[in-house]
């Protein structure tokens, strides 16, 4: 057996490395997966540049970060594989959620109805002088982000000027926004649940309704280990495709969220872990919602590293001033996403795999039936809530549009 | 022009390293050092201190923060680099190893940022190798205790002595070529096995 090692963060997201090993998967290809547990992001990339790392669970922006020289280690990581759609949330504290519904918000989880609401609530505060509000994300290199960002600014919203975003380790998310440091946040399962649970929280909207069909999480894998063993890294690809297939399959969630409830993994109870998986999610402590795209490991192609996607996090870094624009960047960040990788292994796998390595975000309005070989594979819909579309091939008009509405 | 010594921000949540850390540095004549135990209001402290190396165990779920505090640097005045050099691999492979990183203020020269990392790192690994002696020691007490209470078992069993029971369980561990304490592990495992009712 082939020794794989590999980092996660405990997160909902995590599910299709932790299966790989614990449902047999990554054996089946004579792999013998380790898993690590970290606590940062810093860390999983630190560790994968310094080789203690060959692949792990990462922030789909990371790898793109990494190619045009964000990272403070020089490392190569490429991605050729996405962990799943979705699974995001927009939290809020109830204080916030009660002042929100006395500036119309409604319960739908309807962005725009959520923002609206958001503006004219800042607007009032900003009158009675009272300080900003404050929303956590994990990582400056993250969808929670780059999400949380777009949202806010498609309402109108300043993000660097109207409130505050600060970084926070995604298990500090409840914990803070109970003892009122912040006032919402944007973070994976299970840990919007958990503040519904506790009673500290609601979700205002999900990651599912900000963007359809949006990337989250990749499998990160160290470039010097990709080059030394290709081989090597289809099987993991393809076992990871059988753990992915596994995870999506509802008759499956169950035990699935009682592995990733142990303690070595997410060390929380099934009762949170589950709602993500189910889509069967509470958002107050009395509503539930009916969210079956809430988190994808599977269907719709979720697990194509579309260079689409990495383009899109390319062009938020620049419209947020972490990066400048140059085509040699958007080519570099392009070329971190490795869809040729995926293809080969689901050729393999004999599952339906896109044409294309890049598609135009938010083409598409329904569920799409698209020319996958001899299979039928369905894609989207994929579009942003304020009917943007994002098409890589016209990077810099989109971000010269979103300067201007910034 | 007078080069003044880089003052320098300790972070980490374990006490007793961080002290040793401490002393290390003061002794290596760096007299500005911080050290910052609790996590909360990492942002406020950075910008008080305003330190020209900060040095955070890899174990702390703040780096994250830290780094996005730099990139944004609004909170701090100064941009801020990271490790020793991009292009140093045997520093940042060291420092990973002994779980440590450090981050520095941009314009630090390596050579003045070196020797503080390099202390940082042997004194993160003494404590490691500290904390391992410990748990050694604790295991072979654990053994020692395990030990007594399979000679008592062998003694009531076999009605022998003290010394007989010993050195049947070292004439098994060495018949088997496992140790002492493994053996009389399984003879305990059995015995509560049999008397589970």
């Amino acid at each position: 057996m082939d020794k794989v090692r590999a980092g996660f963060i405990p997160l909902t997201d995590a599910a299709i490395l932790i299966a790989a090993r614990e449902k047999g998967f990554a054996e089946e290809a004579d792999i013998d997966l380790e898993l690590a547990r970290e606590i940062s992001w810093a860390n999983i990339r630190d560790r994968m540049a310094v080789g203690h790392f060959d692949i792990a669970h990462m922030l789909a922006p990371m790898p793109v970060a990494a190619a045009i020289g964000l990272s403070p280690v020089p490392v190569e990581i490429l991605a050729p594989m996405a962990l799943g759609l979705g699974g995001n949330a927009v939290t809020v504290s109830t204080t916030l959620y009660e002042t929100l519904g006395e500036n119309g918000y409604d319960d739908s989880l309807n962005p725009e109805i959520a923002g609206k609401s958001l503006v004219a609530l800042i607007e009032k505060r900003r009158a009675r002088n009272l300080p900003d509000l404050v929303f956590g994300v994990v990582h400056p290199y993250s969808s929670h982000n780059y999400d949380l960002r777009y949202w806010l600014s498609a309402c109108g919203i300043d993000p660097e000027k109207d409130l505050q975003i600060v970084v926070l380790p995604p298990s500090f998310m409840p914990d803070a926004l109970a003892q009122g440091n912040i006032d919402g946040y944007c973070v994976g399962e299970p840990w919007n649940t958990a503040s519904v649970a506790a009673g500290t929280g609601v979700i205002l909207t999900t990651k599912s309704r900000l963007w359809q069909s949006s990337p989250e999480k990749v499998l990160g894998v160290n470039n010097r280990f990709a080059t030394a063993c290709p081989e090597l890294l289809d099987r993991i690809v393809c076992s990871f495709v059988s753990a992915a297939i596994w995870c999506a399959n509802p008759k499956n969630h169950h035990e699935l969220a009682s592995i990733l409830a142990e303690p070595r993994y997410l060390d929380q109870s099934v009762e949170v872990i589950l709602p993500a998986l189910s889509g069967d999610i509470a958002i107050t402590n009395r509503l539930r919602i009916q969210d079956p795209d809430f988190f994808t490991t599977f269907a719709r192609a979720a697990n194509f590293p579309w260079r689409s996607h990495a383009l899109w996090y390319y062009s938020q870094m620049v419209r947020w001033g972490q990066a400048s624009f140059s085509e040699e960047n958007a080519a570099r960040a392009a070329a971190s996403f490795a869809p040729d990788i995926f293809r080969r292994a689901a050729t393999r796998m004999e599952i339906p795999v896109p044409a294309a390595n890049s598609k135009v975000e938010g083409a598409l309005t329904n569920a799409t039936a698209v020319g996958a070989g001899k299979n039928t594979l369905y894609l989207g819909p994929d579009g942003f809530f304020d009917g943007a579309p994002f098409d890589p091939e016209k990077i810099e008009d989109y971000i010269r549009s979103q300067s201007a509405i910034k | 022009m007078t080069v003044s010594i880089p003052s320098v921000l300790l972070v980490d949540e374990n006490k007793i390293r961080a002290a040793i850390i401490e002393a290390g540095l003061r002794e290596a004549g760096y007299e500005q050092v911080h050290v910052i135990g609790e996590t909360l209001g990492l942002a406020r402290h950075i910008e008080q201190i305003s330190p020209d190396v900060i040095v955070i165990d890899l174990e702390n779920p703040n780096r994250d923060l830290l780094e996005s505090m730099f990139q944004l640097s609004r909170t701090v005045k100064r941009p801020i680099a990271m490790f020793v050099d991009q292009s140093d691999q045997t520093s940042i492979e060291a420092a990973v190893d002994a779980g440590v990183s450090a981050y520095i203020v941009d314009g630090l020269t390596k050579e003045r940022v070196k020797p503080i990392l390099d202390m940082a790192i042997s004194r993160f690994n003494a404590f490691a190798r500290m904390s391992r002696e410990l748990q050694d020691a604790r295991d072979e007490l654990a053994g020692r205790k395990v030990i007594d209470r399979a000679k008592a078992i062998l003694m009531k069993a076999k009605n022998i002595n003290e010394d007989e029971a010993y050195r049947l369980l070292r004439k098994t561990a060495m018949t088997q070529n496992r140790k002492i304490a493994d053996i009389a592990q399984s003879l305990v495992t059995a015995e509560n096995l049999m008397n589970e009712k």
